[in-house]
């Protein structure tokens, strides 16, 4: 029997998630404003149970739907590492909204959908269904962006992420009917067999490579299809940053593993093949991110183009294949999402009543405001800038030892010299936090829940950094390196 | 041998946790964390020296071992262990922290829980760069050792702070950088993360040059040398007092024992190819930072040249062995310069730190560095003037302070390789007494120059016993230096025979 329940148990939690999306949004609508706190609690069980229930129905890999959905240790890992980073990120938003009168259910929801997305890809066994999660996510992102109806900077960077990523989500599409063209297969490890057999047109195919290239390279923000994100980051309420700056790199990873691995990782063309288009993305990456940071005033802009250079990294651990190199851009990927949502929690926190805290001089002299949020910015920024003890360090030291080990010595060179220039903008920031007086003495506000989740988020990147053993082990093995 | 206790973990991490808890007890009760930052600088002191009197002076193998597994994908290992070159320098460096913590006494009156926590984690740090044995373990300790720094300068710092502290970061971090990418290739390699299995190696000789290459640009830039020492006297000049302490005492050292415990060992046949390179630095380094140091208006930039020009002799202690080992005539000489080197490294440890405290007495008092703001010292402050007179003749070198054993030896030993190195060495003597005992004229002798100097007081018991321990440390040293050098004795005959051996 296809549909025998116990047969469809690995598939639980997407629907669960759906179904309390939904439930969400109806109940939203009979509360008053008073009682939106069960909205907000609501949703963070949800995400709660929805990770028990990841963990509880885990298990042998699985294939379900005729192979439009994998069910697998990779995807296990990826899904619990995105629903953490959102529960930082729902956790931080309560006061921000709450003071900008923006505490509405419809964030919760749309954040919600935008992880179901992000979880359809993560297991996505087709091309279809991996489009089909990248729309809901995509369409879900474009409607926070806006989310602060007054704000035009808002609307416009909405308008922009949309047409660009319309653009992309075409680009794809048009890769992907290419590659469908050359094999007649969806489903990955179709595509997979029929590349395998070599008797496909290499032509098309590599055609169609090259456009979903694209594709991946603009959900990523890599340079040169980078232009959306600080536009988009600029202009978004800070929140919805948090949210969009940190999670969606998770899903982008598994998007690459997804179609260029276990698609066409047979494709056996090397530096002619999508490793090679990822080096010069991963490099342009590292040089536009890391140099054009240096000249940025707003935090927000300034982070948008750090994460850029931090997808360089991730794209370096791609390329440089076999297990380890996978294992490698997993956790930097994981790493990253946890520490970039930990910087814009932080940038909540700091913005009061009618007061942004998006320029670099706001955060002046935060070291004599309150000393405790200080340390965890100075966690994040020695984090994002790879200095040991913290897990940004272990992030890059993978990668290098990955490349090493595929014989891309200069790589490895570029990389770190390039790590070594965007160091000057994190420590830029710790200047500021530290060595500079406050421009106003008003002690921070930021509620409890906001105060203990960055607590916990920049402990975290203290505790992987001095113990990265248990999660790399934990990478290692969803890769099956 | 090995203790029934791990002595070195306790030395790690009793000052990096009592920083914690001196970093919690919070701005509103200065007394407390100062109290606690001594008593904690003080245990790990009186915990380290079993490392001394446990120490067996026999064997070149590495002591007081602890080994867990850390990462076991990567074989990293929390690995410690010490031998007769890095012992000195632990207890150089719990020593320090004590006079650190007593000289920040008075003086840091903004934020003292978060200074001295910065230094007591500082202390942990270095003792781990000094007695790791993983090369990871190696680096993440190399690498956490700038943050404290780095705010150290930055907050308690001059006015030019944030420049010099930024530079510093970013200098040491390229160098260091690229320092990782030699290790993470050595562990591609070797399979191991191990320094010692590094030392085991086999590699080519293209191999070796580009890692010592890479190793160079680490440990350069941390000694320094000329010409990337740019980034030290701007550093001094800007830190605190006990920041310059610490930098000139402890961190320049860790450059020069990278050396011998990553260069020599690891890349002998590089080292001696390109010794010439290291023995022209370290003689440009003596030599012409010697007269840059001469012309100096500002005391502690003084000092950081000449602390440049020091660490020069070390650098040259380490890298003549090769042109000994090319002198068929000459037979020994080869240990002499490492222990010369590594002499040098413990006596500049306390000399550099008294005379960066001296500065620090003075500067506590008239808020200025320049040397023309003083003049006739001695007529009111008779006590410091003897204290500063002392260290800036052991500065210069006389027999009889630790000054003169190190730079002798050196000397001695480059006399085996080559005349004219020795004579280079030599004129530091000179050099080196000109700018010291001239700086000393300038202020401390003579009529008093203002009535802010006649308005000065001398110095009080807190200070007088921070400079007289280090006294005593410099005196015992110049005239009874033979513990120290039967200590390093083995470890250091064990180095010049892996030297020796060519890894081709």
């Amino acid at each position: 029997m296809l549909f025998e329940l116990s047969n469809l148990l690995p598939l639980a939690p997407e629907p669960f998630l759906l179904a309390a999306s939904c439930a969400i949004l109806v109940i939203d609508l009979f509360l008053s404003q008073e009682n939106r706190f069960y909205t907000y609690g609501l949703s963070l069980l949800t995400l709660v149970a929805t990770i028990a229930l990841i963990l509880a129905s885990g298990g042998e890999k699985a294939v379900l739907l005729h192979g439009a959905f994998v069910r697998d240790a990779m995807g296990d890992l990826l899904k619990v590492a995105l629903l953490s980073v959102a529960i930082f990120a729902f956790l931080y938003s309560r006061t921000y909204l709450k003071q900008r009168q923006l505490f509405r259910g419809e964030f919760y929801v749309l954040s919600m959908l935008a992880l179901l997305g992000m979880m359809v890809m993560i297991s996505a066994g087709g091309f279809l269904s991996l489009y089909l999660g990248l729309e809901l996510l995509a369409l879900s992102l474009y409607a926070l962006v806006a989310f602060d109806r007054k704000s035009d900077r808002g609307a416009e960077a909405a308008m922009k992420y949309f047409v660009l990523g319309a653009i992309a989500s075409g680009m794809l599409l048009y890769g992907i009917s290419m590659i469908y063209g050359a094999t007649g297969m969806l489903d990955f490890a179709g595509v997979a067999q029929s590349v395998a057999s070599g008797e496909t047109d290499r032509m098309v195919l590599l055609f169609g490579l090259v456009f979903v290239v694209i594709g991946i390279a603009f959900k990523f923000g890599a340079v040169p299809f980078h232009m959306w994100a600080p536009d988009v980051y600029h202009g978004a309420p800070v929140v919805v940053v948090a949210f969009l700056g940190s999670a969606p790199k998770i899903a982008a990873f598994a998007m690459a593993m997804r179609i260029l691995v276990e698609g066409l990782g047979g494709l056996g063309l090397g530096w002619q093949g999508w490793e090679g288009m990822f080096a010069i993305l991963a490099v342009l990456s590292l040089a536009v991110g890391n140099i054009v940071a240096i000249a940025q005033t707003n935090i927000k802009r300034m982070l948008a183009y750090s994460t850029i250079s931090h997808v360089g990294f991730i794209m370096l651990g791609l390329l440089s294949g076999n297990g380890d190199g996978y294992s490698a851009a997993m956790f930097y990927a994981i790493t990253y999402a946890l520490t970039a949502v930990a910087g814009f929690g932080l940038l909540t926190i700091l913005s009061r009543q009618g007061v942004e805290a998006e320029n670099l001089h706001d955060l002046k002299g935060l070291n004599e405001r309150s000393p405790w949020l200080a340390g965890m910015m100075l966690l994040v920024m020695f984090s994002m800038a790879g200095v040991p003890p913290l897990v940004g360090f272990f992030a890059k030291l993978f990668i290098l030892d990955a490349l090493v080990k595929a014989g891309m010595v200069w790589l490895a060179v570029v990389a770190v010299i390039f790590s070594v220039i965007g160091a000057f903008y994190y420590l830029r920031v710790v200047k500021l936090v530290y060595f500079d007086k406050p421009l106003t003495p008003v002690p921070v506000e930021g509620g409890l829940d906001a105060r203990i989740a960055i607590s916990v988020n920049g402990l975290a990147l203290l505790w992987y950094g001095l113990f990265p053993a248990s999660l790399l082990t934990a990478c290692k093995l969803a890769i099956g390196a | 041998m090995s203790a029934d206790w791990p002595i070195l973990s306790t030395v790690i991490w009793l000052p990096i946790l009592g920083g914690l808890l001196v970093l919690f007890s919070g701005e509103k009760a200065p007394g407390v964390a100062r109290w606690l930052a001594l008593a904690v600088a003080v245990l790990t002191f009186l915990l380290s020296l079993p490392l001394w009197t446990g120490f067996d002076t026999s064997t070149a193998v590495m002591q007081f071992q602890e080994k867990l597994p850390w990462i076991e994908r990567f074989q990293v290992h929390y690995h410690l262990g010490v031998d007769g070159i890095s012992m000195p320098l632990i207890l150089l460096t719990t020593f320090i922290t004590i006079l650190v913590v007593i000289a920040g006494w008075k003086v840091i009156q903004y934020k003292p829980n978060q200074y001295m926590a910065a230094f007591l984690i500082m202390e942990g740090v270095m003792v781990g760069v000094f007695s790791a044995l993983d090369a990871m373990l190696f680096y993440v300790f190399w690498e956490a050792m700038l943050i404290p720094m780095f705010i150290i300068i930055g907050i308690w710092g001059g006015p030019n702070r944030v420049y010099a502290t930024i530079k510093f970061f970013l200098y040491t971090f390229l160098g260091s950088v690229l320092m990782l990418v030699a290790l993470v290739y050595l562990y591609f390699k070797t399979g191991s993360m191990s320094i010692l299995d590094f030392h085991a190696a086999r590699l080519n000789l293209t191999e070796q040059i580009l890692i010592f290459l890479a190793f160079l640009a680490a440990f350069a830039v941390k000694v320094p040398m000329w010409p990337v020492h740019t980034w030290l006297p701007d550093a001094h000049v800007e830190a605190p007092t006990g920041g310059s302490v610490i930098l000139a005492a402890i961190m320049l050292k860790i450059g020069g024992y990278g050396f011998l415990r990553f260069s020599l060992p690891i890349t002998p046949d590089a080292s001696s190819h390109l010794d010439w390179l290291i023995i022209a630095m370290s003689l440009i380094a003596v030599v012409y930072i010697g007269f840059v140091a001469l012309v100096q208006q500002d005391m502690k930039k003084l000092i950081a040249y000449s602390s440049i020009a020091h660490m020069g002799f070390v650098t040259l202690g380490f890298f003549i062995a090769f042109t000994i080992f090319a002198r068929p005539d000459v037979e020994t000489g080869v240990v002499l310069g490492l222990q010369g080197g590594m002499v040098q490294m413990v006596s500049h440890g306390f000399i550099s730190a008294a005379m960066f405290l001296c500065v620090g007495v003075l500067y506590d008092r008239m808020h200025s560095r320049q040397i023309a703001d003083y003049g006739g010292v001695v007529n009111t402050m008779p006590w410091f003037a003897a204290f500063m007179v002392f260290f800036a003749m052991a500065n210069a070198g006389l027999p009889g302070t630790s000054g003169f054993v190190g730079e002798f030896m050196v000397i001695l030993a480059s006399f085996r390789a080559d005349f004219w190195y020795a004579f280079l060495a030599a004129t530091t003597l000179i050099i080196g007494a000109a700018y010291t005992l001239w700086m000393v004229k300038r202020v401390v002798f003579g009529a008093v120059a203002n009535e802010r100097v006649a308005a000065l007081s001398d110095i009080d018991g807190r200070e007088a016993l921070v400079l007289g321990s280090l006294a005593l440390a410099v005196l015992v040293l110049g005239i009874w230096p033979e513990p120290l050098v039967q200590v390093m004795d083995t470890s250091l005959t064990h180095l010049a025979q892996q030297i020796a051996v060519s890894k081709l």
